[in-house]
């Protein structure tokens, strides 16, 4: 089984939720836990892993053969990102722009270009702690971050029950990390900013077709607003968590919630029973 | 014209709290929204008048059913794998265009995609540039450079010579998008080894793109311990503290409220964040743009 945990709004827990969660049933499953925010991966600051393999991840993007290129301009016309573009007498090429698709190495009709990979971040696996571990790291000043979500999602071990953490927001990195999970939990705030981010994050949710359900982080800061639409809405709240400024304080150092305060550990297994059920009474419905 | 973009890496530690207190300070502005992901600087500055504008960026490949033989050429070649039983899945199209140009039997199509939409509405601080990406779509750094191009736009007409950018989370795309040829980005962080390792990524994007960078840190008595490791790094790499703002549950009660934290309290963390407004209009005045 696959849960993913995501959010709209940036700094509402995600993180903390991911490892706790993953540390709680460690001893009782195969667990793994993979970190897709790849442009802020933190997962490893609360896990502490041991990163047994490292490499690094490349998009294939063109390069051109001068003596074999006559500067038709195929290249730089099929190029939906404008990676490409023929200047008098030179080829030029943005490397940055490139999604490495492929399509003019493919139709240059000359076959003047081959294709080399330009690396724009690595992933990591390893063991922390009694869970398999592995986080992408996008380089700094690359822009794309999906290719390397893409290459930690491939690492999915199937005998085991996976978390996925994912950057904040509702764009293509958040979809590339989440798509194809079983069940996606998403964590919140009771505060105008958590509410407006979780509405767009819902809608993403629904759109991908994942059943999901909220964690309500820092109950008890703002306002009854998050809580009055998850009840309108039916969706459940299977998690709350207190603002406590203890949990922060053990956030701040690294240690993960059920490390510092153990008596989260139940609830932490309660949440994963939750799922559990709506995902195995999903598989049993007849409509799918 | 100088434009400040707030940015932080780690997302929660407070942008968009400082960006409406800065809206409330800051005269002859504009501010823009670049956070087109999850955008909500209109909930502080609330705002009338909104004009909607479709943004309408990047392609999706369709099938003709009619046509296509099932060769399956297209799906071989796609490196996104979004063809699947000869359908396009539309979530994993990239846009390419590939399959398009390969198609023998010309079965393919590219289509435009509606992205999003942009709006410009009118606050009680002046006017906001903001958007709204649409679920699951790409393009987030084309949205946030068609903001900040309008925000620039509307100073110009109005005779205003001040941007201020509320930034995404992050390190990627939109956040390059927001950074890039901006006169000083001021970096929010927090206290917590999170917030140190992901402001030092996104310090290390300001330098890559050579834009000048001021540190906030927000709820500094959190840690005391990290706000020192903070500080000490900042120091050791030439960049200014500019503001140390304590934790307190005003910022939460002015936002329940939908006002910026300066015109709700006159307390410490107002105090703190008008004096941090200060010095970022000093480094402003010091830059060239």
């Amino acid at each position: 089984m696959i849960i993913a945990v995501a959010s709209g709004k940036g700094g509402t827990g995600k993180t903390l939720v991911a490892t706790s969660l993953a540390l709680s049933l460690k001893d009782r499953c195969r667990v793994q836990l993979l970190d897709c925010d790849v442009e802020e991966p933190n997962d490893h600051i609360l896990v502490k892993p041991v990163i047994l393999h490292s490499e690094p991840v490349s998009i294939p993007v063109p390069g051109v053969d001068k003596d074999k290129c006559t500067l038709c301009g195929k290249c730089a016309e099929v190029c939906a990102y404008h990676a490409i573009a023929v200047a008098g007498e030179y080829v030029l090429t943005f490397s940055e722009l490139c999604h490495g698709c492929g399509a003019c190495s493919y139709l240059c009709p000359e076959k003047a270009i081959s294709e080399v990979p330009n690396e724009i971040g690595i992933i990591e696996t390893g063991r922390a702690n009694g869970l398999l571990f592995a986080q992408g790291r996008l380089s700094i000043g690359q822009p794309m971050a999906p290719p390397v979500i893409r290459k930690v999602r491939e690492l999915v071990d199937k005998q085991a029950t996976v978390i996925i953490d994912s950057s904040p927001g509702t764009s293509c990195p958040v979809v590339e990390a989440i798509k194809g999970s079983d069940y996606c939990l998403l964590v919140t705030e009771p505060t105008p900013f958590g509410l407006n981010d979780l509405v767009l994050a819902v809608e993403t949710v629904k759109q991908l077709g994942i059943p999901f359900g909220i964690v309500l982080n820092r109950a008890g800061v703002g306002d009854d607003r998050t809580e009055e639409y998850c009840a309108g809405e039916k969706i459940p709240v299977l998690m709350k968590i207190p603002l406590d400024k203890n949990i922060a304080g053990l956030y701040s150092q690294g240690v993960p919630l059920v490390e510092g305060m153990p008596e989260y550990r139940n609830k932490f297994i309660e949440l994963y029973e939750n799922i559990k059920e709506a995902v195995d009474e999903r598989s049993r419905s007849p409509e799918r | 014209m100088k434009e400040v973009v707030v940015l932080s890496g780690k997302g929660g530690t407070g942008k968009t709290s400082i960006v409406g207190s800065f809206a409330a300070l800051a005269r002859d502005k504009v501010m823009a929204d670049c956070d087109v992901d999850a955008a909500d600087l209109h909930l502080l500055l609330g705002t009338s008048n909104r004009e909607k504008n479709e943004f309408w960026s990047g392609q999706v490949a369709a099938i003709d059913k009619d046509r296509c033989t099932q060769c399956g050429l297209c799906q071989d070649l796609c490196r996104f794998n979004a063809i699947r039983d000869y359908t396009v899945d539309r979530v994993s199209c990239e846009g390419c265009g590939f399959c398009s140009h390969i198609c023998p039997v010309q079965a393919i199509t590219m289509n435009e995609c509606k992205a999003g939409d942009w709006f410009v509405s009118d606050t009680g601080y002046g006017p906001l540039v903001h958007a709204r990406l649409g679920i699951a779509e790409e393009n987030s750094g084309k949205l946030v450079a068609l903001v900040r191009q309008q925000a620039k736009e509307i100073a110009g007409k109005n005779g205003l010579d001040l941007i201020i950018s509320d930034g995404p989370p992050g390190i990627g795309c939109p956040v390059i998008s927001s950074l890039s040829g901006a006169s000083l980005a001021l970096i929010v962080t927090e206290p917590t080894l999170s917030g140190i390792h992901d402001m030092e990524r996104v310090l290390g994007v300001c330098g890559h793109f050579g834009v000048p960078a001021v540190v906030c840190i927000n709820k500094y008595d959190l840690n005391e311990k990290n706000t020192a490791a903070i500080r000490e790094y900042c120091r050791a790499n030439g960049i200014d503290v500019a503001a140390m703002i304590p934790y307190d549950n005003i910022m939460t009660d002015a936002m329940v409220k939908g006002v910026p934290v300066v015109e709700y309290s006159g307390g410490e963390v107002a105090g703190e964040i008008k004096n941090l407004w200060r010095k970022i209009e000093d480094r402003l005045r010091a830059v060239s743009g």
